[in-house]
């Protein structure tokens, strides 16, 4: 009988399950630092936020010395001191969510280069223009609410689960990457682009915190279709390959 | 028991070593990591970037119309004792400098240089100076834009006389926080020693008199209330005033 998930696919899934873990926790260590969301280049605690998380009570108004301004001119730009201390365990958040990005980098390019040119991205991972129908993706999405029985581990996929991987290996973890690259100084420098692409550094974290959402989201939903669809099962297939 | 976790303790840090030299390539001039794996991944991020962004590419400017509110955290002012980070020693010295307006604070520029000397403020503005409206970006996630004046470190440098041997410039401050940039960013013609912010003297709390800008990193490479600078032959971030025995990234282009 051939394997439900061929060795490859086994070795690159646990090891990006386990980089982002990694990622996502560190993310939220890292968001707490400064949990206000903002748009374009300029965003900090002197200024309007487009969205606060209420994850941490870093943001504290009234924890900064009057503002002074740098002239007389009316719309001088202004200063504060801050006055008390924050949460801060980026000295150790931001270089293992590096270190994390790294392994998820290094083996997602394995991943998809295996897949594009093994076949295994088009058959599997890519949804066919059949595929995209909205009555076809109904249609999968309710066999998938209420599964008639345990159903079988590994491909072939339906149209919601091809929509859902392609969209993770193909969208959203390449926009991850891109939306963390653009909050790099070092790579802004040599590539400005990025930040025209994006809008600036902070509309990049700010689409680097949507893009962590979507991705948690699909985390929750893939691992509640692993249960309702038989999670011994699954687990032994993915872990065993049978 | 105690022999065998000694062994398997020996046994991880050479395994932790080993794969540091893998991933960091092994050189003398590397940043430390003490054995931790953080610090092997910071420094393989810090080679990366060397290898793939070679030039010396300007990070972004912007108009005047887009300079932003900047908040002042972390030391606001090292003359006052009630703060977290102050220095025994430092601090008073700091308190007499700005009693008489930085009249006589001079900076110290020596280690692998022909003429090691001393500058006065008037000194370094008599040098040529560069204006640059940049963002500032902080580990903590907040960013804003400030326009910087100052003399390009290059300056200072070639009026001293690098040594062929000089690889590091270290930098310290008047909280006794230190730190260290490879020549790669020293030389970079946005590095500059600013004297000036938003077109008016550089603020306290923004690290009067002088404070470094290092524009293809974070917030925290641009010290501020800078009081000394070594040239280095080799890696020395000021150890335990170093950002790395504290816990913190030394290269923090990301």
């Amino acid at each position: 009988m051939a394997e439900a998930h061929r060795r490859w696919v086994r070795v690159s899934h646990w090891t990006i399950v386990a980089s982002f873990l990694t990622l996502v926790v560190t993310g939220i260590l890292i968001l707490m630092v400064h949990p206000r969301l903002y748009w374009g280049e300029v965003g900090n605690d002197l200024v309007p936020a487009f969205l606060e998380i209420p994850v941490s009570n870093n943001h504290q108004p009234d924890g900064w010395v009057p503002t002074t301004t740098f002239s007389e001119v009316p719309g001088s730009p202004i200063s504060a001191d801050r006055t008390y201390f924050i949460f801060n365990e980026n000295g150790w958040g931001r270089s293992l969510h590096f270190l994390a990005a790294w392994f998820l980098v290094v083996t997602g390019l394995v991943y998809v280069l295996t897949g594009l040119i093994g076949g295994h991205a088009r058959r599997n991972l890519i949804p066919g223009v059949r595929d995209l129908s909205p009555g076809k993706l109904a249609q999968d999405a309710r066999e998938h609410l209420r599964p008639k029985g345990e159903l079988q581990a590994g491909p072939p996929y339906g149209a919601v689960q091809k929509v859902l991987y392609g969209g993770v290996v193909f969208v959203a973890l390449p926009l991850m990457l891109l939306t963390g690259l653009t909050m790099s100084p070092a790579v802004t420098a040599a590539a400005p682009t990025l930040l025209d692409i994006f809008g600036g550094y902070q509309s990049a974290r700010t689409i680097h915190f949507f893009g962590f959402s979507a991705l948690v989201l699909f985390l929750v939903v893939h691992i509640a279709m692993v249960f309702v669809t038989g999670a011994r099962r699954q687990l032994r297939a993915m872990i065993l390959g049978k | 028991m105690s022999e065998k976790r000694i062994h398997r303790r020996t046994f991880l840090k050479g395994a932790a070593s080993s794969a540091g030299l893998i991933l960091a390539g092994c050189s003398e001039y590397d940043p430390p990591t003490y054995g931790n794996i953080l610090r092997m991944a910071d420094n393989l991020t810090y080679k990366t970037h060397r290898l793939l962004l070679p030039d010396q590419a300007l990070a972004r400017e912007y108009d005047y119309s887009d300079i932003s509110a900047s908040p002042a955290i972390g030391t606001t002012n090292p003359a006052d004792p009630e703060k977290s980070i102050y220095s025994e020693v430092q601090g008073p010295i700091y308190e007499q400098h700005l009693r008489n307006e930085f009249e006589d604070w001079r900076i110290t520029v020596e280690g692998s240089v022909m003429q090691p000397r001393s500058f006065s403020l008037a000194e370094l503005r008599s040098l040529p100076s560069r204006t640059q409206i940049t963002r500032h970006t902080c580990e903590e996630g907040w960013s804003a834009i400030a326009q910087w004046t100052g003399v390009p470190l290059h300056h200072v440098l070639a009026a001293v006389g690098l040594k062929p041997s000089a690889r590091y410039v270290q930098y310290r401050a008047y909280d006794d926080w230190a730190d260290c940039i490879d020549m790669f960013d020293a030389l970079h013609p946005q590095t500059i020693l600013a004297y000036g912010m938003n077109g008016r003297d550089l603020p306290i709390s923004h690290g009067a008199p002088l404070r470094l800008r290092v524009e293809r990193q974070l917030g925290y490479k641009s010290m501020k209330f800078l009081r000394s600078i070594v040239v280095l032959d080799e890696f020395d971030d000021g150890g335990e005033y170093g950002n790395i025995q504290n816990g913190w990234s030394w290269y923090v282009g990301i």
